[in-house]
């Protein structure tokens, strides 16, 4: 039997080995996250110093007997506190909520390929926003967006489930199919729309631009938007992480092991839609970050949810922060949309894991 | 302690998989599932784990109606090993053994010293420990078999059910692995294994229940139960006995026509 340990030297890795790798990770991410979001806040058309931003952020938070820095200058703190601030939480918050819901979808369908979009959630997310642009409503308050966002992602899970559910049971496969052609529907709608909205061309490209995914002029108002929201798909999927392992087995091998099958399912793609619904109402349509983040993770951790999960909501705030901060930076005049930088930064470094760790890929 | 099916039936679109079936697992006993393909044997054992719902009579454990039953508290006295042992991302074995303990494990728990003395247990007399930390995806079919009978016995139910446990073991594994279910029915286990190997169930079974096209065509202890007169019936099959001295009597199959 000693060559059967030898056999396989790439992949396993010692239990105490796995841990330390885990810890490690956690703490790389965190420290990755915080140098993110002060770098997301420093850097932009008006460069501020990084010590300034903290002296800032240290100044609204800790009350003044603890720290009463010599006054900054006002231009910086309305930069800092009220433009450059909640875009990065915002972003932060959208690419958490991403990275989750395509963590968890994937654990469902017990498939890699798995992310928003297969559930109809985020075409549905999508319409529902165009509908906003091309009723005008999107003009009258910054609340329409989201609104019909979110009523767009729960109606088409709603219909998804509607259309592949029977006698109480929703098998995934066909949900799968449900969900996908769904999503062209919605797709094709929302194509229909924008088409047919191109006799106002500034609402138009309005809509063109949301739907390339992006975050300028967010407010506060979207992160209290995004927050409760991004916070209770977080935690609910954490609450089912041990039954998403389970699921992987097949349904049949966790519900014989006492997994409620039909109902972690539902809590799961509800779950999901939430988070896609409060992601795409604030950053629009972004790409590969649902998928990227939490396939690079289970290559470097491994595929057990309780460390995938909050390891994808991290690196997944962390990714879009950085994506954001290319966005607004690569070009000198405007900025790119956020969705092209996503999927042009996530694309070639998921290739590089894909080649250089293959051989943990093994059954996926 | 008993797990029966009493007169249970399933109808799936309006076809019935089973019907009238009646079966009792005891303590002490392996007790074997035959039948051609498509007998019923598989939904007979997924009744028996409480996965599906009979459409008519009942399933019970110790007097209480298993869809009654929490699925947690039934996966605590039932293990089943399915057939499929396809393991879809990267585990570890010692995570899918591991598995076992979930209905054992609350919520936001972690398990205990008691969970993984249960987990190396389980993998020492399924033979896999020294495969703990490779990846599932990369087993062998009869490692993967072996790990699965090892998550199931992490379960320490008292009730174990096995789909064609051996279809995919070499004949050294596939011995181990009656041995073992043998020895767990003399511990008080009881074990419920789904067969298409005769001469298997011959040496290793205490009782068997032969299906055929989702009927109860027979049952009872193996001896009276496999006659020429019904494995000619059931089986479309001839059969010769021979009698090998140590290991008791071994069957010899030919077709029909040829035997005709």
């Amino acid at each position: 039997m000693s060559s059967a340990r030898t056999a396989a030297p790439a992949g396993p890795l010692a239990p105490h080995a796995q841990r330390r790798r885990r810890v490690a990770f956690f703490l790389g991410a965190s420290l990755c996250l915080v140098l993110a979001a002060v770098a997301g806040v420093s850097i932009g058309s008006t460069s501020i110093h990084w010590q300034s931003v903290l002296r800032i952020l240290a100044a609204e938070i800790l009350p003044a007997w603890v720290f009463s820095p010599e006054a900054s200058s006002e231009v910086e703190r309305v930069i800092v506190l009220q433009i450059r601030l909640p875009r990065v939480i915002v972003g932060g918050l959208a690419g958490a909520a991403l990275a989750v819901a395509g963590a968890q979808l994937q654990g469902v369908f017990r498939n890699p390929l798995a992310e928003s979009s297969v559930i109809g959630a985020s075409q549905g997310a999508a319409l529902g926003a165009v509908i906003a642009f091309v009723t005008h409503l999107a003009a009258r308050s910054a609340l329409w967006i989201p609104l019909c966002a979110f009523t767009g992602a729960f109606g088409a899970l709603f219909l998804v489930y509607l259309i592949s559910s029977r006698g109480g049971r929703t098998p995934v496969a066909t949900l799968l199919l449900a969900g996908i052609a769904l999503g062209a529907f919605l797709s094709a709608a929302a194509s229909l729309l924008i088409s047919l909205s191109f006799v106002d061309w500034q609402v138009a490209a309005e809509i063109v631009f949301w739907m390339m995914g992006g975050l300028d002029n967010r407010t506060w108002t979207h992160v209290w938007i995004s927050l409760p929201f991004v916070a209770v798909g977080v935690v609910a999927s954490l609450w089912l992480a041990r039954d998403l392992d389970l699921l992987l087995l097949g349904e049949e091998t966790s519900a014989s092991l006492g997994v409620q099958v039909e109902r972690v399912k539902a809590v799961v793609l509800w779950t999901a839609a939430v988070l896609t619904g409060a992601a795409v109402a604030v950053s629009g349509v972004v790409g590969f970050a649902g998928l990227v983040v939490p396939h690079a993770i289970r290559l470097v951790l491994g595929p057990a949810h309780r460390v995938l999960l909050p390891a994808s909501a991290i690196s997944g705030a962390c990714f879009l922060m950085i994506c954001d901060l290319l966005a607004r930076t690569v070009r000198d005049s405007g900025e790119v949309r956020l969705g092209i930088v996503t999927a042009a930064f996530g694309a070639p470094f998921f290739l590089y894991l894909l080649r250089s760790r293959r051989k943990e890929v093994g059954g996926i | 302690m008993n797990l029966s099916l009493k007169e249970a039936g399933i109808r799936v679109d309006g076809r019935w998989l089973v019907r009238d079936v009646s079966l009792d697992l005891s303590p002490g006993r392996v007790q074997a599932v035959v039948g051609p393909n498509g007998a019923g044997k598989s939904t007979v054992l997924r009744l028996l784990a409480g996965l599906w719902k009979p459409t008519s009579g009942s399933v019970e454990m110790d007097g209480v109606q298993l869809p009654t039953m929490r699925r947690r508290a039934v996966a605590r006295r039932v293990a089943f090993v399915p057939q499929d042992t396809h393991v879809g991302f990267a585990f570890r074995v010692r995570e899918i053994v591991a598995m076992g303990r979930h209905p054992h494990v609350g919520r936001f728990e972690s398990p205990g010293r008691h969970d993984s003395a249960a987990v190396d247990s389980a993998m020492d007399r399924a033979d896999v420990r020294h495969l703990a930390d490779r990846l599932a995806s990369q087993l062998s079919g009869g490692e993967r078999q072996r790990v699965l009978i090892a998550r199931c016995l992490a379960t320490e139910a008292d009730f174990l059910l096995l789909d064609e446990p051996t279809a995919n073991l070499d004949i050294d594994h596939a011995l181990d692995t009656f041995r073992l279910l043998k020895a767990l029915a003399a511990e008080g286990k009881a074990v419920a294994v789904a067969l298409h190997d005769l001469n298997a169930v011959v040496r290793w079974a205490d009782r068997v229940t032969v299906l055929n096209a989702g009927r109860l065509e027979a049952s009872g202890p193996v001896v009276d139960v496999l006659s020429d007169h019904l494995l000619r019936a059931v089986f479309n099959v001839g059969v010769e006995r021979l009698l090998a001295a140590a290991e008791g009597t071994a069957l010899v199959f030919h077709p029909l026509d040829s035997a005709s």
